[in-house]
């Protein structure tokens, strides 16, 4: 809403406030400023001028000589307009005049003719080519021909003016008017304001005699008013009326679409205009669409209708889409001699619903959508009727045509002074509270200790006694709250473990060298079950805005691969990232998704890099695995984890891991697979992704000590010579089983894969450590139980010892 | 003997003496003092000579192996030292050579934030509460008092998986649902989060992005206690000298609604680029939790009230940071994320 605060003072006495002051009051108390617009943008000498003469410059076809009388003197200008001619008053700057922009006007020879200042055209002093009249847009503005010749044009044309930019919420509808910000800035200033007096005289021809008038839904039309203008001229309207409209942000078009427009602006009731004569019938029904109805409306769009859009018709066809827009078959135009103004009130939601479904939001619309004044539809009218017999001449018919069947009571809402003041911590008195009430205009009585308010109909968001607390409040000053805490029993807080869990996560795996990554939980339809741990029905959005932000994710992996690339494309040399996220796996039986917790690493290049000591390292497979049994052992986890070689679409089938937690899946490892590398721009690169919720909820046995050895313990080497494809792990876990209560720890310390090996096979030394907690070990007792681990291993691990 | 004696003394001292490095005065204690070295040849030897001379020359023999002994000791400690000057000499090394890096990373600027908010409000007695990212519309927005045909409910601002299914807007729903839970009985919650709606990615919108929202109900919460909540916060997260001031603004599921500035923390309130010459930077909304929100979790709203307040912690990062574009917090670019290493307390 644009509000000039100079055509505000028609209303409310701003009582010397400079706009910016005028401003923070109004944002401090009810409804932000957004913006303060100063119309003058710092022009300066622009006055009116009279064109003399005009005539062709010899020398260039589109330019004019012109002989202007600024006041002072008769000057020469070269004009280019097309409009332009002689006896034409017209916006001049004066050699050293600003224009918008801050352009500076000199004396300049054009094509050897001089020319002291420019003729100029709407635009040029800074009003925005929309609001420019038609008959303008192309050229340069005439003012009308009593405008006084050499006045300061800025003024002649309202510029000396500050335009405040209200950013209204929803439920400041009322807002939506110049009336309504006038009864806004009364409360906040305490100040009374003046209604327009509407007065004229009406023809003693009755309009009910030449209108007829039926309302077929009157839930979605409770409210229909129309009044009939004979004998109107059309025309310009004059240049106070275009002037406020600009100043709104509404284009001026002809004296009785700027009354309509101008009334909208002032009172917040949408009107229409009919041509009364090309609506044929002398009727209006007011009825829902036959499905498939067409119209076509103002802007020239055929448009089809459906059963629940409501529709103004002469009878037989639409004339308008009720509270949206009009319909060209009954638009004004220049040879219109006589019109019905509509003033009427549309159900909100019927109106909302229409302008949604043909996507035309309007003036009218914005407002009847958000509820108009109940009390203004007659007002309104009779505004329009007056300022359209002043302003195009008609005579107003007498009387109104009317179906009136809307409720206009105002809301009571009961409520008392103590809670409010409880509500608010607060002790504001009862006298206080009754004069803000007052400054308001809301009605009240106080009896019981209570109050009676009862909201003014313009007011339709004052429902409840809350609603009263916030008027009080911000009339008040939200400044003079006091500042207190919450009183009565304290409470802990803190974190679930879950949570702290969540973080010790995150913190191990940035100590460990990872920057954390935060994707997005949508992806495409290629991407959406990459990688993933486990897939599900795929879970669409109804209206994507692209295909690439279509699913949600079922692994976070591809995006991280993406932030791989993106950060490899600009030279990183290593890229270490992790995220912690929710993957989407499919409908729970309550119509929810699945939405898992997981955490996913992606590392590619360099890993380590000292090398003025000789030590450069790659990422590699191990690396990655490292850092997730690191993991593991913060969580506890690592004895009950396991790894084993799997294929997963898109890693390297050789360099692939399912890893298990208790025996059941909780992840995957593994390098990328060097086809789907090169698709993506990336180097060697591996990715791990965990079900971290699985991970965290895993129950554990409570953390309990136990004795540090007080016995000395033995340790044995062994090399074995087994097939290449034989797991460590495997040869581990049969060590272990053979190795009893007395085997404390097996640890790989050597791999052998090289000419030295038979084709085929491969070497690898474990370190196995016996150790007794209650005594020293004899060397007997060690023998026995390695030789049953050798034993076991040659049998079970299919395993040679190795030279 | 005793002459045979003095000589081997003699030359003792004289190869101690010449012994240049710890090892060459080892082979002299060998040479002289070893199993097979002369004084242990001597001392063999004393068998052969007459019983009454043998104390005599025993005592004798120990007087020069005593003696000799100090020689190697005195010339042992000086030879060690010149010893461990020379290795001191050969270790030395450039200490302004870089060292051996460790691997460290860090977290996300938006995570920093939000455990900042969390840990503040942990101490005053919150606890996080965290529900699902796709939601029922009940929870979305019918609970919070944004009934079905709301203008501030539009299809085309909200990613809608099902009629009924949606990504979540804000992290509202997850305060339903707590209430929802709780039964009638104090919350003290605060919930963050990732959060979608339906805006094209640019500088300033992100069609994913995080919030955190607070909500205590319980027995007499007045707004004042909004306002000194908010105040607390707002010191801080921003420093102890922070104004807040509360503007009237509208939210569905609160009345009054508030929106809270702070006093600009670059300039202090003078008026600068951040603060736009304002003095005041918007940081949240907030507000009285509305009655058809408390009732419709079953709360009896005149018996119990409460307050909410709600805001985004990429604006905070935004502007504690001075990050100008809200892409940044998406695109992962280590140059980026890598910068938001250092810790502060
Ligand atoms: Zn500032």
């Amino acid at each position: 809403m644009l509000v000039s605060t100079k055509w505000l003072a028609d209303y409310i006495s701003i009582k010397g406030l400079d706009p910016a002051e005028l401003a923070e009051k109004i944002t401090r108390s009810g409804i932000e400023v957004d913006a303060i617009i100063d119309r003058s943008q710092g022009m300066k000498n622009v006055v009116v001028g009279y064109v003399l003469e005009c005539k062709k410059h010899p020398e260039a076809d589109k330019l004019n000589i012109c002989q202007v009388d600024v006041g002072e003197e008769v000057t020469q200008i070269i004009c280019g307009a097309e409009n332009i001619a002689a006896n034409q008053k017209v916006i001049v700057a004066r050699p050293g005049a600003v224009l918008s922009g801050g352009i500076k006007i000199k004396k300049a020879k054009l094509r050897g003719e001089e020319s002291n200042g420019m003729i100029c055209s709407l635009q040029e002093i800074g009003i925005e080519g929309k609001l420019v009249p038609k008959a303008y847009a192309d050229g340069i503005y005439v003012l009308p021909s009593e405008t006084q010749t050499g006045a300061d044009a800025l003024e002649i044309l309202g510029l000396h003016d500050t335009v405040l930019e209200l950013g209204l919420t929803p439920n400041r509808a009322d807002a939506m008017s110049m009336l309504g910000v006038a009864y806004e800035v009364g409360a906040i200033l305490s100040e009374d304001m003046k209604y327009p007096e509407i007065s004229y005289n009406s023809s003693t021809e009755v309009a009910e005699n030449v209108l007829k008038l039926r309302v077929e839904d009157l839930d979605a039309n409770p409210m229909y008013v129309a009044k009939v203008v004979k004998n109107i001229k059309i025309g310009e309207s004059p240049l106070w009326l275009q002037q406020r409209l600009m100043a709104a942000g509404v284009r001026p078009h002809n004296n009785v679409v700027d009354v309509t427009n101008y009334v909208l602006m002032e009172y917040g009731q949408p009107l229409h205009a009919f041509d009364y004569d090309r609506l044929q019938t002398g009727e209006i029904v007011v009825r829902t669409a036959r499905q498939g109805e067409k119209i076509t409306t103002l802007d020239n769009q055929q448009r089809e209708l459906q059963a629940h859009h409501l529709v103004i018709t002469n009878g037989q066809e639409a004339v308008a889409i009720a509270g949206v827009m009009g319909g060209a078959n009954t638009e004004v135009h220049e040879g219109t001699t006589t019109i019905v103004i509509e003033s009427a009130y549309f159900k909100p939601a019927s109106v909302r619903q229409t302008s949604k479904d043909h996507n035309l939001r309007s003036d009218a619309s914005s407002r009847f959508e958000k509820s108009v004044d109940p009390n203004r539809v007659i007002a309104a009218a009779e505004r329009a009727a007056q300022l359209i017999s002043e302003l195009a001449g008609g005579e107003v018919l007498q009387g109104s045509v009317m179906v009136d069947e809307l409720d206009k009571s105002q809301k009571e809402v009961i409520v008392s002074p103590d809670f409010i003041n409880n509500r608010l911590g607060m002790k504001i008195s009862f006298e206080e509270m009754t004069s803000i009430l007052s400054r308001l205009k809301f009605e009240y009585e106080a009896a019981n200790g209570l109050l009676y308010i009862k909201a003014p109909t313009r007011r339709q968001d004052i429902q409840i006694e809350e609603d009263i607390i916030e008027e009080i409040a911000r009339i008040y000053g939200y400044d003079e709250i006091p500042m207190t805490l919450p009183e009565g029993e304290t409470t802990p807080g803190g974190l679930t473990p879950y949570q702290a869990q969540r973080r010790i996560v995150r913190n191990y795996l940035e100590g460990a060298g990872l920057l954390q990554a935060i994707t997005y939980s949508l992806t495409s339809k290629e991407l959406a079950q990459a990688f993933a741990l486990e897939t599900a029905p795929i879970t669409e959005l109804l209206m994507p805005m692209s295909e690439e932000r279509s699913i949600l994710r079922q692994s976070l992996v591809p995006h991280l691969l993406e932030a791989a690339t993106y950060n490899l494309a600009r030279k990183a040399e290593s890229v270490a990232l992790f995220e912690t996220g929710s993957v989407f796996l499919g409908e729970t039986s309550e119509g929810l998704l699945h939405e898992e917790e997981h955490v996913a690493a992606v590392i590619t290049g360099k890993w380590l890099d000292h090398s003025w000591q000789g030590e450069r390292k790659t990422v590699d497979f191990f690396v990655l695995k490292g850092i997730i049994e690191g993991l593991f052992l913060k969580l506890g986890l690592d004895k009950l984890t396991s790894f084993e070689q799997a294929q997963v679409d898109g890693l390297h089938p050789g360099r692939t891991a399912k890893i298990f937690l208790a025996d059941k899946p909780i992840g995957i490892i593994g390098q990328l697979h060097p086809t789907d590398q090169k698709k993506r721009d990336l180097k060697e690169t591996y990715v791990m992704e965990l079900n971290l919720a699985k991970l965290l909820t895993f129950s554990l046995e409570p953390l309990l000590y136990k004795a540090v050895p007080r016995f000395p313990s033995i340790t044995r080497d062994i090399a074995l010579v087994v097939e290449r494809a034989k797991p460590a792990a495997e040869l581990e876990k049969v060590i272990r089983g053979a190795g009893g209560k007395l085997l404390k720890d097996v640890r790989v310390f050597d791999l052998y894969e090289g000419e030295k090996m038979e084709q085929g096979q491969k070497s690898v030394a474990f370190s196995l450590t016996y150790e007794d907690p209650q005594r020293t070990l004899t060397d007997e007792e060690v023998v026995k139980t390695h030789s049953k681990v050798l034993k076991a291993l040659e049998i079970e691990g299919n395993a040679q010892l190795r030279g | 003997m005793e002459l045979q004696l003095q000589q081997l003394k003699e030359e003792a001292i004289s190869k101690i003496q010449a012994a240049s490095t710890v090892k060459e005065l080892q082979e002299v204690r060998v040479a002289y003092l070893g199993k097979k070295g002369p004084i242990t040849d001597l001392l063999k030897g004393m068998g052969k000579l007459p019983a009454e001379e043998r104390p005599k020359m025993g005592t004798l023999v120990n007087v020069i192996r005593e003696e000799v002994t100090a020689f190697l000791d005195e010339r042992s400690i000086l030879l060690e030292e010149v010893a461990i000057q020379q290795q001191l000499e050969n270790e030395s090394i450039d200490v302004t050579l870089p060292g051996r890096p460790v691997k460290t990373g860090n977290g996300h600027p938006l995570t920093r934030v939000v455990e900042e908010i969390e840990d503040l409000f942990i101490s005053m007695g919150y606890e996080v509460a965290e529900g699902p990212e796709v939601e029922k519309d009940y929870y979305n927005f019918e609970a919070l008092n944004l009934p079905k045909g709301h203008p501030a409910r539009d299809m085309q601002d909200s990613f809608y998986i099902s009629e009924d299914i949606l990504l979540r807007t804000h992290t509202s729903p997850v305060q339903a649902r707590t209430m929802e839970a709780k039964g009638g009985e104090p919350i003290k919650i605060i919930c963050p989060g990732k959060v979608y709606r339906r805006d094209n990615d640019d500088a300033t919108h992100s069609h994913q992005f995080t919030q955190i929202e607070g909500l205590v109900i319980g027995e007499n919460i007045r707004m004042s206690d909004l306002k000194g909540t908010l105040s607390v916060f707002a010191k801080k997260m921003f420093g102890d000298d922070r104004e807040i001031r509360l503007r009237p603004s509208f939210f569905p599921f609160t009345e009054p609604s508030v929106e809270m500035d702070i006093s600009c923390f670059k300039c202090g309130g003078s008026g600068c680029n951040v603060c736009k010459k304002t003095g005041w930077l918007e940081i949240l909304g907030a507000g009285m939790v509305h009655p058809n929100v408390l009732e419709m979790a079953g709360y009896d709203s005149k018996r119990l009230s409460g307050f909410a307040f709600g805001m985004g912690p990429e604006r905070i990062a935004m502007l504690k940071y001075g990050v100008e574009d809200i892409r940044h917090f998406y695109t992962n670019d280590v140059r980026f994320v890598s910068q938001f290493h250092r810790t502060e307390v």
